[in-house]
């Protein structure tokens, strides 16, 4: 079958010291005529320098709204192992952490229903099994759930959350990210199958400010892990760093953005309430430094890629707030937050650029939350205030009289 | 046939637990601290013990033999434990220090490059391309690989001044953290979207298409008694935002589609706060299958970086330090207009002081 592979261009990529895609694709080739057609197909664009696939359709399984992705191909007769090219999205457990024999079994299921094709993991952070027909979609899904593994999401929902390892492996986590992660996802379900919203809503979860999910930058929601008090030191694990020569000057005292650490080669002394909790210190003497003990999160909204009006950093709404189980004020916070959006948000209007539309106080008052100064770099700069407190001359006295 | 079986829905996905090793079971929330004894092997020791994470390369797009591969190197080294990073590496996850090195062996016997910690060039966060999506200007899977076998030796070591975030995005949709990545590709249209008149009026809702343009450059009109719409083609930024809403108004454009190179985005809040990433080159040729334009502006913007920053200085804080102007000294790349910030907050990005460096 596959003898009849030509793909000069594509072999180009097969040369190097990274991992080629195009020899895993190719060794997929000879059991699956759909990898076959895809190296096919892949090298008609690497020559015409464009892609040949057709805007998505609508395809799922039954009472899902999402987790399927529709793909045809622009040229079915030429290349029939893709004229149907369907991406099925598997939520992925907390934190990516697998066995191999759960992961087994879904490459099992993939290679009897699907083309053998996967992306570990897709940016949202699903396992995304790419490239199967129409006919497969519910045997697939069946099969997964028959595992124990369901759909993630797609289109205008709550889209599949996703999290730094935490707790379970990292010892800078101020929450238990996997667990909230887990938590969000089964509490929200219906959200996450039945895209009924304005547009996409992510959540990303990290445990410390490194925020290694990005979530400040991908998601609508970012909840990230923070402590209030003061950094924990171990002055003797600190007197090992020192005697090994470790330059705390140049590598910790004049990187701290706040200047808020006099040390030596004898002792190190933070002033805590001019800390930022940025991590740097920390993650450069990961041995005589940790976070504090009161510990919690902060939680950010709207990141997001350009499409519609430009792309987006998340900004800052909740300074603090714990993260204990049941998470029930998290639950109502984001509740409120879908109510207000989901009742004057545009079509295709995510979250970032709604509250740029309606401003932030407006937002605020109508998700009842109090205007703090941790929410802004800095004040208004212009005079332009839409003052709703006046005195109309009856209340004169009254004013008087305080 | 199938519906023997009862139907499950909404169960979400299992329980992490079931996944964890032991180990991260027993420290769960009690680690300690971690060390990182080379590159791409990383220590970290709670009360119950160590934990060795070996960590390598994918290509992400990744097939059934790839990961059964790396499960029969989990099941062999790692009594079958392992995770993906947020970045598409696969981690080992080891409690027996004496099986690093075999593991390592065995990855090196499959060409598979271990690394990506600290302060290396890790995996590529990268988006679908050619290979899966109606809207790119590129591919990037090839571009990904082309790019990374020119800088293998920075994921395998840790000899850079700080870690170097990479992503990889197709088009202007930006799937993934390009715009907050230290260095970015990323695919662009630069021509208008074609309209097919004849299929429009089946496709697409004219209002929605109309409403897609952040640039008010769409407007209804009518061909032969039919409803379509004309673009405005000086107010056109081929941001594909319409074709997204309207299948009729595909932007892909062979001649002129190609690739931008951005620079200095960052996402952790180490010492500084998190930054966009900003425009480094306009435009560069598609030239599959290696894109030797695109790959020798990273590699010279990596190398000068290199050469250049302290150390821990992400390349946007580098940049900060030095400016702009030395920026584009150091590296020879030339400033053009397309520099020049012309969007809704362009004023928020010039200069407004005399703060020249000479
Ligand atoms: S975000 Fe923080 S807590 Fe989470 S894995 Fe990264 S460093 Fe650890
Ligand atoms: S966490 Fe950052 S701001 Fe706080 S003391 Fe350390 S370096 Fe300074
Ligand atoms: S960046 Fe654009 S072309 Fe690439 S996968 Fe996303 S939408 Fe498709
Ligand atoms: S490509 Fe963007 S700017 Fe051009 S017409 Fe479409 S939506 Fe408007």
């Amino acid at each position: 079958m596959a003898d009849d592979l030509k793909i000069p261009l594509l072999e180009e990529l097969e040369k190097g010291p990274w991992p080629s895609f195009v020899s895993d694709i190719k060794s997929m080739a000879d059991k699956s005529e759909v990898a076959a057609d895809l190296l096919r197909q892949l090298e008609k664009s690497y020559e015409d320098k464009r892609g040949y696939w057709k805007h998505g359709g609508l395809v799922g399984v039954l009472g899902y709204g999402g987790g399927v992705i529709g793909r045809y191909s622009a040229l079915p007769e030429e290349f029939p192992g893709v004229s149907h090219f369907h991406t099925v999205r598997v939520n992925q457990p907390s934190g990516w952490v697998y066995t191999s024999k759960a992961l087994n079994e879904i490459m099992d299921i993939w290679d009897e229903h699907g083309s053998g094709l996967t992306n570990m993991h897709g940016s949202t952070g699903d396992m995304v099994l790419l490239g199967t027909n129409t006919d497969e979609l519910e045997p697939t899904f069946q099969a997964l759930t028959q595992k124990g593994w369901d759909l993630g999401g797609s289109g205008s929902d709550m889209r599949t959350p996703s999290c730094c390892i935490g707790p379970a492996r990292c010892e800078w986590a101020c929450y238990d990210t996997m667990d909230l992660c887990y938590n969000l996802t089964q509490e929200y379900q219906d959200e996450l199958h039945r895209p009924m919203f304005n547009y996409k809503f992510k959540i990303k979860m990290s445990g410390c400010p490194n925020d290694c999910v990005a979530s400040q930058a991908r998601s609508d929601m970012a909840i990230i892990g923070i402590w209030k008090d003061e950094i924990q030191i171990d002055k003797d694990a600190y007197a090992a760093y020192m005697k090994d020569g470790f330059n705390i000057k140049d590598l910790v005292v004049d990187m701290c953005p706040t200047g808020c650490i006099t040390a030596d080669e004898n002792d190190i002394e933070i002033d805590d309430s001019n800390c930022v909790k940025c991590m740097h210190c920390i993650a450069r003497l990961p041995k005589a430094l940790a976070p504090g003990k009161e510990r919690g999160a902060t939680i950010s909204l709207g990141a997001k890629a350009p499409i519609v009006e430009g792309a987006l950093i998340a900004q800052n709404i909740i300074p603090f707030m714990e993260m204990e189980k049941p998470y029930e004020e998290l639950h109502d916070l984001i509740e409120r937050i879908w109510e207000f959006w989901d009742d004057h948000g545009k079509a295709r209007e995510r979250i970032g650029e709604f509250i740029e539309r309606v401003s932030l106080a407006t937002f605020l008052e109508n998700t009842g939350l109090d205007p703090l100064p941790q929410m802004v770099q800095e004040p208004r700069d212009n005079p332009y205030i839409f003052y709703e407190e006046y005195y109309a001359e009856e209340d004169e006295e009254a004013a008087s009289d305080e | 046939m199938a519906t023997e079986v009862e139907r499950k829905t909404d169960i979400g996905p299992p329980h992490f637990e079931q996944f964890l090793h032991p180990l991260m079971k027993e420290n769960y929330g009690k680690w300690k601290y971690h060390e990182t004894l080379e590159p791409g092997v990383l220590a970290h020791t709670g009360d119950a013990g160590t934990l060795y994470s070996v960590r390598c390369a994918s290509p992400r797009l990744a097939s059934t033999n790839f990961i059964r591969t790396m499960t029969g190197l989990a099941d062999k080294y790692a009594d079958g434990y392992l995770r993906f990073t947020s970045r598409n590496n696969v981690e080992f996850l080891l409690a027996d220090k004496d099986n690093i090195e075999p593991l390592k062996k065995d990855l090196a016997d499959l060409n598979i490059p271990v690394g990506g910690t600290n302060n290396a060039i890790s995996n590529v966060v990268h988006t679908q391309g050619w290979v899966h999506c109606h809207s790119s200007a590129t591919d990037a899977s090839g571009l990904v690989k082309a790019v990374m076998d020119e800088l293998t030796d920075y994921f395998t070591s840790e000899k850079l001044p700080a870690r170097i975030r990479l992503a990889v995005a197709c088009c202007l949709n930006m799937c993934g953290a390009v715009h907050a990545s230290d260095i970015a590709i990323l695919g662009v249209h630069r021509t208008p979207p074609v309209i097919d008149n004849a299929s429009l009026p089946n496709l697409c809702e004219i209002p929605t298409t109309v409403a897609s343009c952040p640039n008010n450059a769409i407007k209804p009109t009518s061909i032969e008694g039919k409803t379509t719409v004309t673009v405005d083609e000086d107010k056109c930024m081929y941001c594909g935002n319409c074709y997204t809403v309207c299948p009729a108004m595909p932007l892909a454009d062979p001649l002129n589609d190609g690739v931008s190179i951005w620079v200095g985005g960052k996402i952790s809040n180490a010492r500084s706060e998190p930054m966009f990433t900003k425009l480094a080159i306009p435009y560069l040729p598609n030239n599959p299958p290696r894109w030797p334009e695109a790959v020798d502006a990273v590699k010279n913007i990596v190398e000068v970086y290199a050469a250049n920053a302290k150390p821990f200085e992400r390349m946007g804080e580098w940049i900060e330090r030095i400016g702009w102007p030395k920026f584009f000294d150091l590296t020879g790349i030339e400033f053009t207009k397309y520099h020049l910030d012309d969007f809704r907050f362009a004023g928020t990005t010039y200069r407004r002081s005399t703060h020249n460096r000479y």
